[in-house]
């Protein structure tokens, strides 16, 4: 079992999201930056999308009443357990009584923190996302909530070879269409040339984009149509919108172009302040992309045994203290003691 | 027919009209294709999300023609009265717009038969053609944040019902107590495209 001592500002339940249920007018919800969350699941051995907790911009504090093995994908967060950092982007274990505080995320804006045997929380539509648009799926963790989950010991683990880095500035490639016709040569120009700034008001349906406003060139709306996470919609008033997990599967404003599968994840790790621009691709080059992050997504996951996984927890620990003369570590059942 | 890509892993095939676009997903749908993930028809096009490293799209086109002549699956109507509190927060300002009073606002709206057209927005929200010409105001400019669960509203050619508490820039008319979606329900969505509604006003 896990308490939840403080919930962090929004923290949910996300998976692979729900599919084939569009046309009933179901948002398919599930991780913004799904990548990570594959990640964060291989790491503590569990199928890539089992539900794993969504951390945004500021992490939950859990209690943990049982042993557990954890890891953190995504966003980067300095971790404690009981005032010790943690390593992200390998399996950790805690041990019954600890306090496990996740921290602010210093880059991106979500971080994904899975367990090994994988939280349970309830399905609606075959999906344990919770959906805030539309409320289903396992409501937000609030203060006070318990979780429960198997016990685990570490006996051996994995860790990630090259970590993602999320960076304040970025090119997100794109597919142009379906709506081009819609814009002025100029606009599209605009589009492809300008630099777009995140907007505060961003959340999981979508990505408010400043910049050079991109008008139209005709002012009445498109027709309701089916809309896909990626799409950059331009509203009547010019500025972007490119759409997220949580999007609505209708929509009226004609699309400009839409973000490659590829580059999705790193679009769900985009803040407000962000600087963006886009670059367009053929559909032969996305796919390529696509096949190469497909193909290497495994190999990147290299098992350790815990004496490897201790010692890169140590590396991390000087890392993070400079001045630091001596620790104690606890990891599976190693029992470390250093000094330097 | 206009088929366009949208993005790397989706196709937007333009159709006549919704039951048009319905019946193209049926054809679809019943081909069991591999790496298909949606089929999300609409006002008049269909779209098809796919997995781009599963699904055959040289013989998804290949197909296509066929999809199209298929047989039309008959669709029953069938007929739901649902009961509305006409309050809503919006009904005077769409009298102001349209120039009608009130009761003839109300009455427009509950005196005509409606059709779903299709489901999408939020779960289960169905957009129904057959509002009084009259009555076709536009969204409003800026969305309300939440508008709640039943509320029964209006924008352009369409009515609508609100499933669950969400953002929306329908103008609402009035609240109904159906549930429109139930996702324990075998099939979740009360409403199917095709369907016929009748609004029947309760004090």
């Amino acid at each position: 079992m896990i308490t939840v001592v403080e919930p962090g500002q929004l923290t949910s339940y996300q998976d692979a999201g729900r599919s084939g249920y569009a046309h009933l007018g179901v948002p398919h919800a599930g991780a913004a930056d799904r990548l990570s969350l594959w990640h964060a699941n291989l790491l503590v051995g569990n199928d890539a999308t089992s539900p794993a907790l969504e951390l945004t911009l500021r992490g939950p504090t859990l209690h943990f009443e049982t042993n557990a093995v954890v890891a953190f994908a995504g966003g980067r967060v300095e971790p404690t357990l009981d005032d010790m950092p943690l390593p992200m982007y390998q399996s950790v274990a805690i041990h019954a009584g600890q306090t496990l505080a996740c921290g602010t995320l210093l880059t991106g804006t979500r971080c994904y923190l899975a367990i090994a045997g994988g939280f349970s929380p309830p399905a609606t539509l075959a999906s344990s996302s919770s959906d805030t648009f539309s409320g289903l799926g396992p409501p937000i963790l609030r203060a006070g909530d318990r979780i429960d989950c198997e016990t685990r010991e570490l006996y051996q683990g994995w860790y990630l070879r090259f970590p993602p880095e999320f960076t304040h500035e970025t090119t997100l490639r794109v597919i142009p269409g379906p709506h081009e016709d819609w814009f002025t040569p100029a606009a599209v120009a605009a589009f492809f040339g300008g630099t777009f700034k995140v907007h505060a008001d961003s959340d999981r349906t979508g990505l408010r984009l400043s910049g050079e406003r991109i008008l139209r060139k005709y002012q009445d709306e498109l027709s309701s149509q089916g809309m896909v996470t990626g799409a950059v919609q331009i509203p009547g008033d010019g500025h972007p919108i490119a759409l997220l997990s949580n999007h609505g599967t209708i929509g009226g404003y004609p699309v400009i172009a839409v973000v490659i599968q590829a580059d999705l994840p790193r679009m769900g790790q985009l803040r407000s302040g962000d600087k963006l621009r886009f670059q367009a691709v053929s559909r032969d080059q996305a796919l390529e992309v696509l096949r190469t992050m497909d193909a290497t997504l495994h190999a990147a996951v290299v098992s350790a045994d815990p004496g490897l996984l201790t010692a890169r927890s140590l590396l991390v620990l000087a890392k993070a203290h400079p001045g630091l003369r001596q620790a104690r570590l606890r990891l599976g059942r190693w029992r470390v003691h250093v000094r330097r | 027919m206009n088929t366009r890509f949208v993005g790397d892993s989706a196709l937007l095939m333009d159709t006549q009209d919704a039951w048009a676009a319905q019946q193209l997903c049926l054809a679809i749908h019943k081909q069991s294709l591999r790496g298909v993930r949606e089929l999300v028809p609409a006002y008049n096009s269909l779209l098809l999300e796919f997995d781009p490293l599963d699904f055959d799209v040289t013989n998804f086109f290949r197909l296509l023609p066929k999809f199209m002549q298929a047989k039309k699956t008959p669709v029953t109507a069938r007929e739901y009265d649902i009961a509305v509190t006409y309050d809503g927060e919006d009904l005077r300002e769409v009298a102001r717009i349209t120039g009608l009073d009130i009761d003839e606002v109300i009455h427009r709206h509950e005196s005509a038969i409606y059709t779903v057209a299709f489901l999408g927005f939020a779960p289960g929200f169905p957009y129904l053609t057959g509002l009084d010409p009259k009555l076709q105001v536009p969204r409003m400019k800026s969305p309300r944040t939440k508008v709640p669960a039943g509320a029964v509203a209006i924008a352009d050619e369409f009515s609508g019902i609100y499933p669950q508490a969400t953002p929306g820039g329908w103008r609402i008319l009035g609240h109904t107590d159906t549930v429109l979606f139930d996702p324990a329900r075998a099939s979740p969505a009360l409403l199917a495209p095709g369907d016929n509604v009748h609004f029947r006003p309760v004090a």
